[in-house]
């Protein structure tokens, strides 16, 4: 039986590999506004921080959430108010937006971490739609028009966010910050038993750990990170809509973690910089989205479900166990 | 004029048939989920795209070819069913041995490829289609006025579902199909071909979905995105339900369309949240889902 959640043997060349692949992705990211498009890349980095909190469910834990967008969307409203109606510093937007995904995440996962498996997706999407309807409703959001033109302010007053490279480094910290932390959870004796959990339950509660309480310690931090990645979106764009909250956002958050690699570090960012750019291109080119990404999805469910990274490991490895 | 808990007699027995409507449309499509799910433990997410898939069918039958919508009824299911045979042997089957996850990734998958080509061709806004003229106008039943073809939807949403549970529970073939939901390597090893058996069933579970299609094109209207809204709803009613049983999913179905037309009733607003609302509520009281066995 292969499973979903399973990753490649994390062997010690792995773990160089990724040392030396951080280390030139970080210098990379460092130069790249010289040569690309800053939006561009901001674009990426936010969703490959979300696509990275959304595998610390996934692919540490075991949990397929199919209402991610709900944070990621809820963070954008939260942090655009509080900027442009309340006059909030950028600073104290994010925050808040990730504060008030974490608290979606707490209620979401209360009621979903009561079912397993395909139970868990269904009710995690029914309550994104349902947050969904809320956001249609709720004026605060302004219904179809979303919140526009929010200023992007001055971080703690010093840096002008307005300034293209002044922003893009402020994104890169965000950025970096969100997946430090990631990894810092997941090797964490705390990301130790979530894998437990991930890779048997019943043996996890017969070790006498309470799992429910894991579980839902782990929904709460994704949902954060990937408010985090939100709010930080919201203030790059200037904008939050109700694109961000639709169960569509759900579907592409997840298929850049299983394009890039589930349960990898760098997969979900390999993952999320692919989706973007394919975005981005077929956006000029009149050929629908829906059908790439509808094939794309389902190429990688039957022909490489380890994903572009987890292949390349495997290959790395030698060993090629499917 | 008679009042019911302070509103108009006529507008909560138009709202009450609003919700059996759309109760009849939850039940026929989380019939179908459970259908499939009970022998291929996939979560079939594609089911609402095949609802759509089965009310274009018939427009453009309608459209293409001048055939109304009494062979529609036929055809459109035939389509569905065979379209979804066809990705079942060559796709779907080979994730059998998976987690049951890929599953729903993969028709998730197809859902969008679906909807996306409709969208491509006909975009967002729906497009309309005329109800069989012997079934147009209405019957004033005394109390309200009740329109032809929406009596018509109830009257064939309950024959479906009864018959599908008939078919499952006290034929043959349905004994089969049981047997091998329960121990597929011992059924198999009996000399019956589980594998086409699977396919059958695929095939079954998506003409279902198409039949809902159809039914439903003159009453909303014909548009790509018809199905992708509903399936989230029926999703809501099937963690309700449970999977457990072909019944309990049935009854569900109906339940929850007519809660959240009484909802419509007394707080509108409401109306769209009412079923997800329903389901936090169960998964607090009964977690394994009102008729369900597992877990």
């Amino acid at each position: 039986m292969a499973d979903l959640t399973a990753t490649p043997t994390e062997a010690k060349s792995i773990a160089r590999l990724e040392w030396l692949l951080v280390a030139i992705g970080i210098v990379g990211l460092l130069a790249a506004p010289f040569f690309l498009y800053p939006i561009f890349l901001m674009q990426i980095m936010c969703f490959a921080l979300f696509a990275c909190a959304f595998n610390l469910l996934l692919g540490y834990t075991g949990l397929l959430s199919f209402g991610h967008a709900a944070f990621f969307g809820g963070a954008a409203y939260f942090c655009a108010h509080a900027v442009k109606v309340w006059g909030w510093p950028p600073e104290a937007g994010i925050l808040l937006g990730t504060a008030g995904a974490a608290v979606l995440g707490l209620v979401m996962g209360f009621f979903a971490i009561r079912r397993q498996g395909i139970y868990f997706a269904m009710i995690t999407l029914a309550l994104a739609q349902m947050f969904f309807f809320f956001c249609v409703q709720a004026p605060f959001t302004r219904g179809e028009d979303g919140i526009q033109g929010m200023p992007r302010g001055f971080l703690f007053g010093l840096i002008d966010l307005s300034r293209p490279l002044g922003i893009y480094y402020v994104v890169l910290g965000i950025f970096l910050i969100g997946v430090f932390a990631i990894w810092r959870i997941v090797n964490s004796p705390f990301g130790m038993i979530l894998r437990s959990i991930r890779e048997n339950e019943n043996r996890a509660i017969s070790l006498g750990y309470s799992i429910a309480n894991y579980k839902l310690a782990a929904f709460v931090m994704s949902a954060a990170l990937a408010g985090l990645a939100g709010a930080t979106k919201a203030i790059v764009f200037q904008f939050a809509t109700l694109t961000d909250v639709t169960w569509q956002m759900s579907g592409e958050v997840i298929l850049m973690t299983l394009l890039g690699g589930i349960g990898t570090m760098v997969g979900p960012m390999v993952g999320a910089a692919f989706i973007v750019t394919l975005q981005n291109t077929l956006a000029t080119s009149g050929f629908p989205v829906t059908i790439a990404t509808g094939v794309i999805f389902m190429a990688c469910v039957l022909l490489f479900r380890r994903g572009i990274v987890g292949e390349i490991y495997a290959r790395l490895l030698g060993g090629s166990k499917s | 004029m008679t009042m019911i808990f302070g509103i108009p007699l006529q507008a909560f027995l138009g709202q009450l048939l609003v919700g059996l409507i759309n109760g009849s449309f939850y039940a026929m499509l989380s019939l179908g989920l459970a259908v499939i799910f009970g022998m291929l433990k996939i979560i079939n997410f594609a089911h609402g795209a095949q609802y759509m898939f089965g009310a274009f069918v018939g427009f453009l039958l309608l459209k293409w070819l001048n055939i109304g919508y009494w062979p529609a009824l036929i055809l459109a299911p035939l389509v569905v069913g065979v379209v979804g045979m066809a990705i079942e042997r060559t796709m779907l089957s080979r994730l059998y041995n998976l987690d049951p996850l890929y599953g729903l990734l993969f028709t998730f998958g197809l859902a969008l490829v679906i909807e996306g080509i409709f969208r491509y061709y006909y975009g967002v806004s729906g497009q309309p289609y005329a109800a069989p003229a012997a079934l147009a106008g209405g019957t004033n039943l005394g109390f309200m006025f009740l329109p032809n073809y929406r009596g018509w939807v109830v009257v064939s949403s309950l024959v479906i579902c009864l018959g599908t549970w008939l078919a499952i529970e006290k034929t043959k073939l349905g004994a089969y199909l049981r047997a091998a939901t329960e121990n597929p390597k011992l059924v198999q090893a009996f000399g019956i071909n589980v594998p086409v058996l699977l396919t059958l069933t695929y095939g079954l579970g998506s003409a279902l979905a198409g039949l809902a299609g159809i039914l439903a094109a003159p009453v909303y209207q014909v548009s790509p995105l018809m199905g992708s809204d509903l399936i989230i709803v029926v999703f809501a009613v099937v963690v309700v339900g449970g999977m457990g049983s072909i019944l309990g999913a049935v009854v569900t179905g109906y339940m929850l369309g007519l809660a959240e037309g009484l909802t419509k009733v007394f707080y509108p607003e409401a109306s769209n949240i009412v079923v997800f609302v329903i389901m936090a509520v169960v998964l607090l009281v009964r977690p394994a889902g009102l008729f369900g066995k597992d877990a």
